[in-house]
């Protein structure tokens, strides 16, 4: 259920202590890459039905972006992990 | 059959077993000039300007589940010309004109109702925002008036007038604007095109799109391939999924809007009122009801139900606008799949496959867009040339820079 998020450093928090700002599984452009790169990161969305990757920033909680895995279809959240930990397993 | 008071008379001193269904139940051709994918309002007002207008007869209309069960049938009815921005007013106005002389043109009853929608102010800043929409509107021939709180009070009397944090100090009315009974649009619409020789073809899902030589030659359906000359694409919150079979990326995302329904009272809420403390709004159905809704539920979905932490927030709301809501039992609730688009306004263009064309982005405000959406995706159809008034909507405005951002809130669909 995604009204609910379990917040790795707050615990289960209801959807209100957050902002959602979407998309979370494509890297930012470096400054100087092409227009149509800029477009795509800022404009473009695969829009899955089905598993995707958000960021939820705890506005009213601990106030780090989190990396919440869940489905658009069921709302059923796999996995919650603090978005600088995302970053870091990317990178590996 | 055409409706009048004489085939009324008849069909009742027959005891009403004469009515004939309003379209027929065709099966598929093997190939049509122009097919449009989904049986919602927006692919029904298309068939039907092509056919009546534009003159394009060999259209079939595709719709998986049946007519009306997408967003059409689940939006809470409200239709308004009450934009700012020169790039949606005209077009949003243009369709308050057709919305006026549809019941004529369609010999159908869509039960329009220029009830006056009143958006409230709760703040100087935002009194003044009020006013320069209103002045906007005025710009493009659109009446707007400004209601004062005092005034408001004598109207509108069971509002909360003095709420510490979101006092009612007046509102915008556009008083042309209103409602219209949703599922009759599409059964309206359906029934024009059906007489133009429009096919609907229900029950009939679109799964692959084909395509040789760089253009579209037709589409894989439940009912087997279909070959068409031009294919249009009016799918709603399934635009992406439908837009992938062609490998189309597109500016959107799917989110979920609830809308409810209460037991049935007498008459007490005359107009659509717009709560700007928040996003809630309300009317009264012809039936009694009131019919109310607020903002989407945040994330992205494809489910035809919300969340409950969401419907409790627009509870919140409506009692903190009209505290006597609180007594009043709700009995239905549903949620529709909407595409946001990334600037909270339509698309309606041309693609980059010459035979495709693309109708989507409505967000949570496209009801009232049906007349005017199908009129331009016609024309831009039939002409291969985009209607004047919808010429800020295309699709290449992001790229360029030409964003038609109503909320200011910039590139994030669950913003708008
Ligand atoms: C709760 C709610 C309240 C709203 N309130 C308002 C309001 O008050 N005023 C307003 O102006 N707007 C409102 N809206 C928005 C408005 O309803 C929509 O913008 C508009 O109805 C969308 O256009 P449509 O009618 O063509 O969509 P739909 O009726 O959803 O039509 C799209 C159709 O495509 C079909 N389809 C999808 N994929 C396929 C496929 N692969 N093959 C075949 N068919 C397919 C679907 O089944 C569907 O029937 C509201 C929306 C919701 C959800
Ligand atoms: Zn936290």
């Amino acid at each position: 259920m995604a009204s609910l998020i379990t917040c790795p450093h707050c615990g289960v928090r209801p959807k209100e202590e957050f902002a959602i700002r979407g998309d979370a599984s494509r890297g930012r452009p470096e400054p100087m890459d092409s227009d149509e790169a800029w477009h795509d990161y800022v404009y473009v969305r695969a829009n899955p039905r089905g598993r995707t990757l958000e960021h939820w920033h705890h506005i009213a909680g601990c106030r780090r972006f989190l990396v919440v895995e869940r489905d658009t279809e069921t709302h059923e959240v796999y996995s919650v992990v603090d978005a600088a930990e995302f970053a870091r397993r990317a990178a590996r | 059959m055409r409706y009048s008071a004489f085939s009324l008379v008849r069909n009742a001193l027959s005891g009403n077993l004469n009515w004939k269904p309003h379209w027929r139940q065709p099966q598929p051709k093997s190939h049509y000039d122009v097919i449009i994918v989904g049986g919602g309002g927006h692919g029904l007002s298309t068939a039907y300007y092509l056919a009546k207008e534009f003159g394009v007869k060999n259209v079939a209309v595709l719709e998986k589940g049946y007519l009306g069960s997408g967003n059409v049938g689940r939006n809470t009815t409200i239709v308004r010309s009450n934009y700012m921005l020169p790039g949606n007013e005209p077009f949003y106005e243009f369709s308050m004109k057709l919305w006026e002389g549809l019941e004529q043109d369609l010999n159908y009853n869509v039960m329009l109702s220029q009830r006056g929608v009143i958006m409230l102010y709760h703040s100087d800043a935002q009194r003044d925002a009020y006013v320069r929409r209103g002045n906007a509107m005025w710009m493009e021939g659109v009446a707007a008036e400004l209601i004062e709180r005092e005034q408001l009070k004598k109207t509108i009397p069971f509002l909360n007038y003095d709420h510490a944090r979101y006092p009612i100090l007046g509102g915008l009315l556009q008083r042309r604007a209103g409602t219209a009974r949703h599922d009759a649009v599409a059964w309206g619409y359906a029934r024009g095109a059906d007489q133009h020789g429009v096919d609907i073809i229900e029950h009939c899902e679109v799964t692959g799109i084909r395509r040789e030589n760089g253009v579209v030659t037709g589409v894989e359906t439940t009912k087997g391939f279909i070959g068409c000359g031009k294919l249009a694409l009016a799918a709603a919150g399934n635009t992406s999924r439908v837009g992938e079979m062609a490998d189309l990326k597109l500016p959107l995302e799917s989110h979920v809007l609830q809308a409810f329904v209460t037991e049935g009272l007498k008459p007490c809420i005359d107009h659509v009122i717009v709560y700007g403390g928040g996003h809630f709004y309300i009317s009264q159905s012809d039936k009694g009801g009131l019919v109310f809704g607020a903002e989407i539920d945040g994330y992205s979905s494809y489910a035809q139900r919300g969340n409950l932490a969401t419907a409790e927030h627009v509870m919140e709301e409506g009692v903190t606008m009209i505290p006597g809501l609180s007594r009043v039992r709700v009995l239905r609730a549903w949620g529709g799949v909407m595409d946001m688009s990334m600037d909270g306004s339509p698309i309606i263009d041309r693609t980059s496959i010459d035979n495709l064309y693309l109708n989507c982005g409505w967000c949570y405000g496209g009801f009232k867009a049906t007349p005017a959406s199908g009129y331009c995706f016609a024309h831009l159809i039939a002409k291969n040339d985009t209607h004047p008034v919808a010429r800020a909507l295309r699709l290449d405005r992001f790229a360029r820079g030409y964003a038609v951002d109503e909320a200011g809130a910039g590139p994030q669909p669950n913003l708008h």
